[in-house]
Formats: structure tokens, sequence, C-alpha cells
């Protein structure tokens, strides 16, 4: 049966593999070449916690009018995973299609009425034209690429393109690979009617626009912020950030005269060690960061508040992933907001940024390590693994004008030669933030303990609770400090008379933007607020202030946002409605549009096209 | 409660050759209980730096929690300190060489904070050989929480409650020694005259130095039957002898007869003059090492001196290939790529 609706730019295809395959690289050229073709696309990896043979899938989103979220139902699947095959083959759309490999008969347990099956002989066409297992493997994949290609009209020459990009270092690769995209495309030329009635057409939609995953704009960033040091213990799905920081550092960070490094990488015995290597760091005046996912987060709790406590600034990424415990490793999900924001024993309060792209992860790298110096206290930068290891369309990335470096309170020797009356915990300024001394900034002055115990305002060990209570004071006088230092929310009020909005965070960006029209489409006008950071300032207060009614948009069990909003504005939790999704993938529109929906009216048909 | 030393020198100090006092390299007074050994450590630490010349504001102190971890307070007042958290200092003080490598790391720890909740840290910080000198003040318990046993509590250890220590004792000597420390020394809170040369030696080691000083903990762990008392440690304790290092720089060289003395040529520039005291001991010796310091506990000796050393060792930043200048001194222009390289890398995403 077929669909006669044509869609033209708008589909999602998954690739159904097994994991360890060779089938990711396929699976990622065949996206690029979507993009070169100027039309916006997205990627997600759902995959396992395993090296080899357990299932694993790609999701591409196809969408013309830039929606970048997933989206749920699936228009083509490429079932090659027989494990999985019977939840692929159910998971299609009614009318969509599935492609599989021909060379065994599929079972008819396999077979649905409503929807179009392409079988392409990809094992015997591989038989056919090479005789090394392995070779037989990699190319049954790119025989795929070639089969979509001509299916779903991509042009060509882009994805030959694509290849040469793909094997620039090993060039003896290209033209075998091409070979194997053209066995495909033949194929379907001689078999079947192309293309089919999901295809693509030539657009001139991104631009200038990248693809990248947020990992590596990450790493990127740590390296334009000027970061020095790095620790870090490996941990799913944050590893890849400090790689993509050392690959950048070893083009961009080496002595030009001496081959040697500007920079330092360590992988620590654990993320103790890791974290306490950048506080370490951080207080010898180095720029220094980790990355980490909730368990490394739990672990490094403890430091988190030494230095919170002492005022040492503090770089950390925590790419989230599903908890609790060790959850499932490889999947989404934005759960460690309150970990992170209270992190360590005692009253502590942690900075938090929530980038929603790659292009902020790059431009809150930036951030975080002034906002680090200039407050002199521990910023987390809260990516999740969808938006740390997918890869997303984004914004390229540009540097500001006279960027340069915000290092704060500093006091040089020449500060301290000209008089300048040095108390490492002194609120001179009355902001809470005091000055501090670099180790080795002079021979007789600026000299301390820094120390996690309670001091009094020279850093003099102290038990004297009026200097506790004072030295507590600052610190939350520092809090409120912080609040016109980090980015103010992303605000759309639109519809002035709407008294709802939607409130969200990190990769709920685009399903939420998707959503808002749908919403709109069934005749809810909603405004919405992004948070970008913790503190909360005035601007989210006051937003709320304007609206009866909230959805509060997070990708948790618990509303943690939910609960932080609660508890630092006193916000009446009547007015905040939960909207969650915590099933380890990445929340989809039609989830958010359906939850606030059901809320709004619940005798209302939704209507999700 | 803080006390202010008084600034008073004694008419005889004499400048060394930065032009310091002896009283330049002293901290705060000491809450330690009277007659700990740590104090006596503390007093060594000042006098190795300040026989060695170094500006104190070119070291900086680290330490991790307990009786031992609150020391730096009470030495070297002028470098700057960071007292972090139990069993963490091996992960701060290697965060703080990374960002600089031209200072001095002299960390400071106890038998708890190394031995137990911080062994995980010490033993990758010897597998990384920093650059730094760990000194662990060793007494056998917890002091700040009353005298438990610790991990270093020998077994059949007395403690003054009576109870006796049913667990095998960690040597960290040992340990250090296995992990491939590149200087390993043990000494003794009450022998000054062996623990001062000890630090200085370490200090100018250019890579990870261990030493365990056996402190006595006066308070909890100096009875009849403790074997960390220093009645015990006085009559077990078997010395290793070495003469005090000659640096380069020294125009005084002490000679020794042929055949006394092994004369080790380090590849930071100074010698190192051994005095062969026991038969057939040579600190560069591995095997050596690990079978005199298996034979002493044998015989319920307590080994003490430098017991290994090893000439040519890699430090951590020669391992990472890292610049000679200090991280933290790189400025803006060397860390930041520019506009150019971030547009070929947005072609690279494209």
């Amino acid at each position: 049966m077929s669909d006669n609706n044509i869609k033209i730019n708008d589909f999602v295809i998954r690739f159904a593999n097994v994991n360890g395959t060779g089938s990711a690289s396929a699976n990622s050229m065949f996206a690029k070449s979507v993009f070169r073709m100027g039309i916006p696309i997205t990627g997600k990896n759902i995959f396992p916690s395993n090296i080899q043979g357990l299932p694993t899938w790609y999701e591409v989103r196809v969408s013309e009018k830039g929606y970048l979220g997933r989206k749920e139902g699936i228009d083509i699947m490429v079932g090659l995973n027989p494990q999985s095959l019977e939840r692929d083959v159910r998971s299609v759309k009614p009318g969509g299609y599935f492609m599989y490999d021909s060379t065994k008969l599929l079972h008819k347990e396999y077979r649905r009425e409503d929807i179009n099956y392409i079988g392409i002989p990809m094992m015997e066409i591989c038989i056919e034209n090479y005789t090394d297992p392995r070779l037989r493997q990699l190319f049954k994949n790119i025989i795929y690429v070639g089969a979509l290609t001509t299916l779903l009209n991509i042009d060509i020459e882009i994805v030959k393109g694509v290849i040469a990009d793909e094997f620039s270092k090993k060039p003896k690769l290209i033209e075998p690979n091409v070979k194997a995209l053209l066995l495909g495309v033949e194929y379907v030329e001689r078999n079947f009617e192309f293309p089919l009635n999901v295809y693509c057409e030539k657009r001139d939609l991104v631009k200038d626009k990248i693809v990248i995953d947020g990992n590596s704009a990450s790493g990127l960033g740590a390296i334009y912020a000027g970061a020095t040091v790095a620790a870090w213990y490996p941990i799913t799905p944050s590893t890849s950030l400090v790689n993509a920081f050392e690959n950048f550092a070893n083009k961009l960070r080496i002595d030009e005269e001496t081959g040697r490094k500007k920079f330092a990488i360590l992988q620590a015995e654990d993320e103790l060690a890791a974290i306490g290597m950048v506080i370490g760091a951080s207080w010898n005046g180095a720029r220094a960061f980790t990355s980490t996912s909730g368990p490394g987060v739990s672990l490094m709790n403890e430091f988190l508040g030494l230095a919170y406590f002492a005022e040492i600034p503090t770089v950390l990424y925590d790419v989230q992933r599903a908890g609790p415990s060790t959850g499932m490793p490889t999947r989404t999900q934005q759960s460690d907001v309150l970990i992170c924001a209270y992190a360590s024993h005692g009253d502590t309060k942690q900075v938090l940024l929530f980038p929603s792209t790659p292009r902020e992860c790059f431009d809150l790298s930036l951030t975080a390590f002034d906002l680090a110096e200039q407050l002199q206290t521990p910023v987390i930068v809260m990516l999740d693994l969808d938006l740390g290891m997918n890869d997303h369309l984004s914004e390229p990335f540009r540097l500001k004008k006279g960027h340069h470096f915000e290092r704060g309170k500093v006091v040089s020797t020449e500060d301290l030669e000209n008089g300048f009356h040095f108390g490492r915990y002194l609120d001179v300024d009355g902001d809470g933030i005091s000055y501090r001394t670099i180790p080795a900034t002079h021979p007789t002055m600026g000299a301390n303990v820094t120390r996690g115990t309670s001091r009094n305002e020279y850093a003099r060990y102290t038990e004297d609770e009026r200097e506790y209570v004072k030295n507590m004071d600052k610190l939350i006088r520092k809090w409120e400090s912080a609040k016109s230092y980090v980015p103010g929310p992303e605000i759309n009020e639109s519809f002035e008379h709407s008294k709802n909005a939607i409130l969200y965070f990190g990769t709920t960006l685009f399903p939420a933007v998707e959503a808002l029209d749908m919403l709109r489409e069934n005749g809810h006008e909603l405004n919405s607020i992004r948070i970008l950071s913790f503190p909360f300032n005035q601007e989210v207060k006051d937003f709320i202030d304007r609206h009866d009614t909230l959805f509060v948009v997070e990708q948790n069990r618990d509303a943690q946002m939910r609960t932080l909003l609660m508890n630092e504005m006193d916000v009446d939790p009547k007015k905040l409605i939960k909207v969650l999704n915590y099933d380890g993938l990445p929340i989809t529109a039609d989830h958010i549009c359906r939850e606030i929906m059901q809320n709004i009216n619940k005798s209302e048909p939704v209507n999700l096209n | 409660m803080s006390y202010i030393k008084p600034l008073i020198h004694h008419p005889l100090s004499k400048q060394n050759s930065v032009g310091y006092l002896k009283s330049d390299y002293e901290g705060v007074i000491s809450t330690l209980c009277a007659g700990c050994g740590h104090d006596s450590i503390s007093s060594a630490i000042v006098q190795a730096c300040y026989e060695l010349s170094i500006e104190p504001h070119l070291l900086a102190k680290l330490s991790g929690i307990g009786c031992s971890s609150k020391t730096p307070a009470y030495f070297l007042s002028n470098s700057h300190g960071f007292n972090s958290v139990h069993g963490r200092m091996p992960s701060v003080a290697t965060g703080a060489n990374l960002a600089n490598r031209d200072l001095i790391y002299l960390g400071v720890s106890g038998d708890g904070d190394t031995a137990s909740i911080g062994m995980g840290q010490f033993t990758h910080v010897i597998r990384r050989n920093l650059n730094m000198t760990y000194i662990v003040m060793n007494n056998g318990c917890y002091g700040l929480t009353k005298g438990q046993d610790s991990a270093t509590a020998d077994e059949g250890s007395k403690s003054k409650s009576g109870s006796v220590n049913r667990f095998a004792a960690i040597d960290l000597v040992g340990l250090a020694l296995e992990l491939g420390a590149g200087f390993v020394a043990r000494s003794f809170s009450g022998d000054k005259s062996q623990l001062i040369p000890l630090i200085k030696r370490a200090i100018q080691h250019p890579g990870f130095s261990f030493i365990d000083v056996i402190s006595p903990c006066v308070t909890f762990n100096n009875n009849v039957g403790s074997t960390k008392s220093y009645d015990y440690v006085r009559e077990h304790n078997e010395v290793i002898k070495i003469s005090d290092f000659v640096p380069e720089k020294d125009e005084i060289k002490v000679e020794y007869d042929e055949g006394t003395s092994k004369k080790v040529k380090l590849h930071d520039g100074s010698d190192l003059e051994l005095s062969k005291i026991s038969s057939g001991y040579d600190p560069g010796d591995m095997k050596t090492a690990l079978l005199r310091l298996q034979e002493s506990r044998v015989n319920n000796q307590i080994l003490t001196g430098l017991i290994y050393l090893e000439s040519d060792s890699q430090d951590l930043h020669s391992m990472l290939d890292t610049v000679k200048t200090p991280l933290n001194k790189l400025r803006e222009a060397d860390l930041i790529p520019g506009k150019k390289e971030l547009e070929e890398i947005n072609k690279s995403f494209a």
C-alpha cells in the first residue's frame, strides 16, 4: 500500500544496525549529504552501552521548516539488524517504507499490509563484488546509502563529495567507496521507481550553518577560553569533550619553535582526582576544566563544596545521561539539575549554564571560564547526551570583537607594592567578591592558606561563630551579585494577552519551538522563556510573575527545574505545570504538545498532523 | 585561638644566600599537642628551606585533612598554602604543578590521609612522577578523632586504650618503592640530623620524592606496646646513614675516604654523596632497597634513611611535553587561536 501524500524535505529516516559494523560513518555520510543539499537536518544516535553486537539506531530528521528536534513516527526504516527486526518493522508509520537486505527472504511475520517494502540484496551484491569479508560488511553500508541516494533524489555528486571529504586522509578508499555507492544506485535504477513519495529537493536553507556535536563545540570553546589544563576520567557521554579539546589543542596550541604543548591534559584515576586537579590548577592561576556525567558529579560533590567555600574558580562540564546510579549510560536526560545546583554538603549554591546548541556550547564555554574567575566559584556547564554526542545543525562559531579573558579580581605584584590592603576574604567592594592572589605573586605579601575550614577575612583558621557567619553571608552576597553576571533568559512574548507560557532549557529548545507552532495551530498561543543560567535573575522572576500558568518542560522524572524555581523564587507550585519526558530518548514536540493540550483542555481532540 | 609570633630575631641569626633569615620561613604558632612529632617535622622543613635558600613565595605547600595537614600553617608563612580535602592533596598538587612548573611543591599528609582515604591518589601521583616532595607524618593513628588505629598501625601494636591492632600494616615506603617512586626515604621526627638533609635532598630531586616520617602521637599513641612511640622507634631505628648532600653551587665539598662513599651524579647537575655505612647498600639499586626493607621488617626494625634514589627520572611535564613557560604565564596571544582559524574550523564542519 502506498501513501499518495508527497512529502518533500520533511521526513524521518531511521537506520537499525548492529553496533560495531561500521554503519555509523555510512549513516553520517547520508545525513551530511542531505545537509549539503541545503536542507536542515538533525541526527540522533540511539546506541547501546556496548562495543560490538547490540542493536544501535541512527535517526535523521529532515525538516524544511528547520524543526531540529526529534519527531515521533518513522517514514523510512533501514532495517539491517535481525535482533531488532520485529520492533523496527512495527515502528514504521502507515504508508512508510521499510528497506531491508533481500539476500535472505523476509519472514512473513515481518510483513505489514500498510507499509512499503524495499528489498535490496545488499549482501549478494557485496559477495559478487568483493572477496574480503570485512570489506563486504563495510561496503554493504555504502550500498544502502547508494540506494537511498536514488530513492530520495539526493544529488549523487554531493554524496561523492562527502565520501571524498570523509576519506581525505586515506584517499585510496575514495574510489572503492564510490564504487559501492554506485552499486546501490544502479540496483535501484534497474528495479524500482524513484524517487519515493518522500524525497529531497535542493534548497538554500542552511546558509553558513555547520553540523557538529556539542562536545566538540565545548572542547573548542575551552580552547578559545584559554583553558590550559584539562583533567578527566573516561565516562560516557562526556569523554568526547576532552578528546575534542585535545584534537583542537594539538592543532592550535603547539609552540611553533619547540613543538611543545601549550596545554596539559591528564587522564585522572577517578573523577575525584580530576576535579581536584582542576581546582589545584585554577588556584594556581591557570584556566582549567574537567568534564563528566552524573556518576562523576556524585563523586565530585565534596570538591565542589571546597571550591564553593574556599572560592576557587572551577569549570565543570556535566554531559547528563539517564540516572540514577549507572542508569542508562547511553541515553539522554536532564536529571542532574538539582545535584549540580546544590552540589556538596552544607549550604551551597553553584552557578549553572544551560546551552541548547553547539554554538551555545562554544559561547557559554567562553562565559563559563570568565564567570568562574569573576565570581571565584565553580561554574557547571550543563549539556546532555543528546547535545553532547549527536550532530546538530548550528550557527557557525564566531568570536566577539575584542574577545578577551575576564580574569576577575586578581591582585598583582604592583598592587601589593603600592600598598593594596590584602585580605583574601575581605569584601572590599561590597559585592561579596573578594580579591585573590595567585601563588608566587610577591615575596613577602599576599600569601595565604586556602582551606575548606572556617577562616577569617585574612584566611586564618578560626572557629569564631561571628567570623563564620560573616563569611557565609558574604558568599550569599556574592550569589546575589552573580545574578547580574550570568546570561539572562531568552524570552518570546509575542502574545501579550496570553497568560500561559512554556518554560524550558537545554536541548528542549527545538522540540519546544516546534511544539509552540503546533499549539498555535490548535488555537493555543503561549509565550516562552528559555532558561540559560542559574541563579535565576530578575528577568526570569518578572516573566513568571506576568503569567498565570507555566508549563515547565524537562527531561527528567522529578521536575527538578520546577523544584529549583519554587525553591529559589517562591513561585507558587500550582502555576508551574510539569511536562516531563524521562525515557532516555530526546523529548519530542509531539509529546510536549500532547501534554500541554491535555492539560489545557482534556476534552479537546489533539491534532498532531 | 591563634597566636601571633613575635618578630624578634636572634642577634646571631644570619641571612641565607637569598637574603632571608630563618624566621622568615616560620609559620604561626602550632596548635598541636605539646611534644607532637609533627611540630619537629615542621621545624625541620623550616630549617631545610632556610638552608636551601628557597625563596618562600616560590614554594607552594599543600595538605589534606588531619593533624598533619594542619601543619602548613605552622611553617613558611610567606608561601601560598592549600589545606584541601581528606586524602586528596595529591590531585590538588598535580593540578597546581601542571599550572606552574616553576614552583616547588611540598605536600604534607598523614597516615590516615595517605594510607586509607587517600591511597588511590597517593599511588597515582607516584605513577605520574609529579615533581613534588610528599611527606607523611606517620603516627599510626587518627589524632583529631581521638586515637583510632590507622592503616599504618603495626599488627599487634597496642593503643592507649589497650586494644591490639589485628590488621596488617601498610608500609608506605614499600609501596612507594613498588610503584616506582624515584626518591624514597624514611625518617623519624626525633632525628633532625637525619630528617633535615633528607628533606633538602627530596626537594632537590627532580621528580616525585617521598619521605615517610615516623612521628609519634604523644596523646594517643605513645604508650607502652605501641610501635609508633618515641621509645619504641628509638630502640628499633635502623639507620642507613647518608652524608649531607652538597649542591653544585656550594663550594664546600665534603671529602670521604675512598671506598666508604659513593658519589651519585644527578641529572639536575648536583652530586649526592652517600656513606656506605651498611656494607653492600646501594640506594641506586631497587633490588637492594627492597631486600633491605624486607630484612629490616622481619627483624622488627624500622629502616630509616635514604632507601632508594633513581638518578635519572622524567617528571610529568617531560612526559606530557609541555612548554617550558609555566602554563599560568601564557598570555591571551598564546592561547586564543584567532578568527582565521575559527573560520577554517567552521568550514571543516560545513
